[in-house]
């Protein structure tokens, strides 16, 4: 088993027609991910790269039973895509565009509240990536091996790091989420880590975070009350400066608040295997599970 | 972004969040000028910097008359300002902004800004003004009180009463409180802010409520829909360096170290830095080239790092994924050939095509040092800085 993505998705483009949403959907298919086709308002009826481009996310449920949505809309257009395909009853949604508004993000997420059934990972995320089953995001197909592992992160290049120290290590994955690192996002990590804790197949988890906000303090307080599966953690930005921004929206020191130290401590405290070194991330999960 | 306080505030009047009367100044003369205008018998000349805590620095002053305000100004303007948010360098002082005096009997705080646990933004008031809330917020978390406003529906009078009262204001001050905080929450939508601070917000001797200092971050993410904001950043508060590279959209943050770093990725670039530092070394910066890093982006990057003095040694830490390591092997030869880069070079690259890259980088007769791990990147470039 995997989460978010598997055999049975049905993955729409919004954004398609774009560079970027013709580069990765052709990745995502070869990939082995079932593409049914675009979202471009005002192209619909056409056909772009052997797909068929739809006006509304609506018609592209309809028509082609779409289940699960990728995003690559540019950031003025973006929040307005995401509300699009919850209102349509697309059961997955991944946001991979970067710099929206956060403005914009709170009235989505406020319009999410109501439909819980509505999972949104990102925005100014990497996606998801189940290994062998499909992919819906940037996550390069080629360094994932299926397995037993599960990963959350915040990073995107941390991420396929991770990604390859487990692979080198004969330690496949289930499911890579990348959840973003912008202030709001659809996905947190207890999110995910409550997807992994489900999932039978998931054997252990690395869970990739950074400085700014508090959502790795929660996912400690979680993993302390709730989860029985060993988890791995680095928390990156220990030597970021307070009150800059680094690269990320969400990756900043507020106020003393957010750091890498406090982040550690407190899943450090709920059990988890806290690595200092990003190096070692890989080395930790074998430990662990002994494999 | 930052804005300036009396930019801050003029935004906030539009919205009908007032402030006292006046006007900045870039010259001595100006401030005289201000002074006059204002008239009264008190002025106050505050020095204009994208930092608090400019009072204790000397960046606040009284004047008497509006020749002591020009002289006031005349000081200030030019200095180098240093408070606990400047860093020891402190910012030089190029704009004041000249206020009437104002006879006030409390000074209380106020704030707006977004909440990411609940994605909802959330009004702070406290009566221990003019304080570090930072402080306030640490030593007695119970002097704030706080209301989570409902995005879908807005801030409501009951909730900005809540505020009120527990601030202590009373009798008129209250419902001047509530059309004061629905103007505030209105300027944070309006305006994409991310933060707005009033500390002090004060009241004055005939029950008036305002906003003594302001202070206005606006989300970057949403310039692009406020053009008049846009105009105001201030780049004499930048660090140079920074300011070229944000015009190459390269992600450049300098810090004190001597090892200079090129990622791709915020979050592999801040790990870069950790290791750096648990090897035993100082990173000079964070820099991520982002996703696409072509050739173009490659030599940007290299000039920005070799502009800083203190460099000894460059790390290149890549993970190829849609970027191709070959492709970055041949625009880090071709930018070290153009630029003479004069510092060791230790690249680590992982992912699509490496086995090309690593042999294009070999074979390129330049004295680069390659690594196959973050790990022993990290060391050889911490030995290689010295």
């Amino acid at each position: 088993m995997s989460v978010l993505i598997d055999k049975s998705t049905r993955l729409l483009v919004q954004g398609l027609t774009g560079r970027e949403g013709t580069f990765h959907a052709k990745q995502a298919a070869a990939y082995g991910t079932t593409v049914v086709g675009g979202v471009t308002p005002g192209k619909g009826g056409t056909t772009h790269e052997g797909w068929p481009i739809f006006n509304t996310v609506r018609e592209a449920v309809e028509k082609e039973g779409a289940n699960a949505s990728v995003i690559f809309v540019p950031p003025p257009f973006a929040a307005d895509a995401v509300m699009e395909a919850a209102e349509a009853g697309i059961g997955v949604i991944v946001c991979i565009t970067e710099g929206i508004p956060t403005l914009d993000m709170m009235r989505a997420m406020t319009y999410l509240k109501s439909r819980p059934d509505v999972r949104l990972v990102g925005p100014n995320c990497p996606g998801v990536i189940s290994a062998g089953r499909g992919k819906a995001g940037i996550i390069p197909g080629h360094i994932c091996r299926e397995g037993r592992i599960g990963i959350v992160s915040k990073s995107g290049t941390l991420t396929y790091e991770a990604i390859h120290q487990l692979t080198r290590l004969g330690l496949g994955q289930t499911t890579c989420i990348g959840i973003g690192g912008d202030p709001l996002i659809g996905t947190t990590h207890v999110d995910a880590l409550k997807l992994f804790a489900a999932d039978p197949e998931t054997q252990a988890v690395v869970m990739i975070g950074e400085i700014g906000g508090s959502a790795e303090e929660e996912a400690a307080q979680w993993i302390k009350a709730h989860l029985q599966k060993p988890v791995v953690a680095f928390i990156a930005g220990q030597t970021a400066p307070p009150g800059r921004r680094m690269g990320h929206a969400g990756a900043i020191i507020a106020g003393g608040k957010g750091t890498a130290a406090e982040k550690m401590a407190a899943l450090a405290s709920a059990g988890v295997h806290v690595v200092k070194s990003p190096a070692d991330m890989g080395k930790a999960i074998k430990e662990i599970t002994g494999s | 972004m930052k804005i300036h306080e009396y930019q801050a505030k003029a935004i906030l009047a539009r919205h009908g969040v007032p402030a006292p009367a006046g006007e900045v100044a870039f010259s001595a003369a100006q401030a005289g000028q201000i002074a006059r205008r204002l008239g009264g018998s008190v002025v106050v000349v505050k020095a204009q910097i994208h930092a608090g805590g400019r009072g204790k620095g000397g960046g606040v002053k009284l004047a008497r008359s509006p020749e002591e305000a020009e002289a006031i100004a005349r000081d200030m303007i030019g200095m180098t300002l240093v408070t606990h948010q400047t860093g020891p360098e402190g910012r030089v002082v190029s704009r004041v902004l000249v206020e009437e005096g104002l006879q006030m009997t409390r000074e209380l705080y106020l704030s707006i800004v977004l909440d990411r646990a609940s994605g909802k933004p959330v009004m702070m008031a406290s009566a221990a003004g003019g304080m570090d809330i930072e402080e306030v917020a640490a030593a007695t978390p119970e002097k704030i009180t706080k209301v989570y406003i409902e995005p879908g529906v807005g801030l409501m009078p009951f909730e900005a009463r809540q505020l009120a009262f527990a601030i202590g204001l009373e009798g008129p001050q209250v419902n001047r409180a509530v059309k004061l905080m629905a103007a505030l929450y209105e300027a944070f939508l309006a305006n994409d802010a991310s933060l707005i601070e009033i500390n002090p917000f004060v009241v004055t001797a005939s029950e008036d409520l305002l906003a003594l200092d302001a202070k206005m971050n606006v989300d970057d993410n949403a310039l692009y829909r406020h053009p008049d904001i846009k105009d105001l950043r201030d780049l004499g508060e930048e660090n140079p360096l920074e300011i070229e590279a944000s015009k190459s959209s390269l992600n450049y943050i300098h810090l004190d170290g001597n090892i200079g770093c090129m990622v791709n990725g915020a979050g592999l670039a801040m790990a870069t830095m950790d290791i750096i530092k648990l090897s035993g070394g100082e990173p000079a910066n964070f820099l991520d080239v982002g996703g696409g890093a072509n050739a173009e982006q490659i030599r940007n990057a290299f000039n920005i790092l070799m502009s800083d003095k203190n460099v000894k040694a460059v790390l290149i830490n890549i993970f190829g994924g849609i970027l191709r390591c070959d492709v970055l092997a041949q625009g880090v030869i071709a930018a070290v050939k153009e630029l003479g880069v004069p510092v060791p070079i230790v690249i680590r690259m992982e992912g699509t095509n490496v086995d090309e890259g690593k042999r294009l980088l070999n074979e390129s007769g330049m004295n680069f040092t390659t690594a196959d791990s973050m790990s022993e990147a990290a060391t050889k470039v911490v030995q290689l800085a010295g």
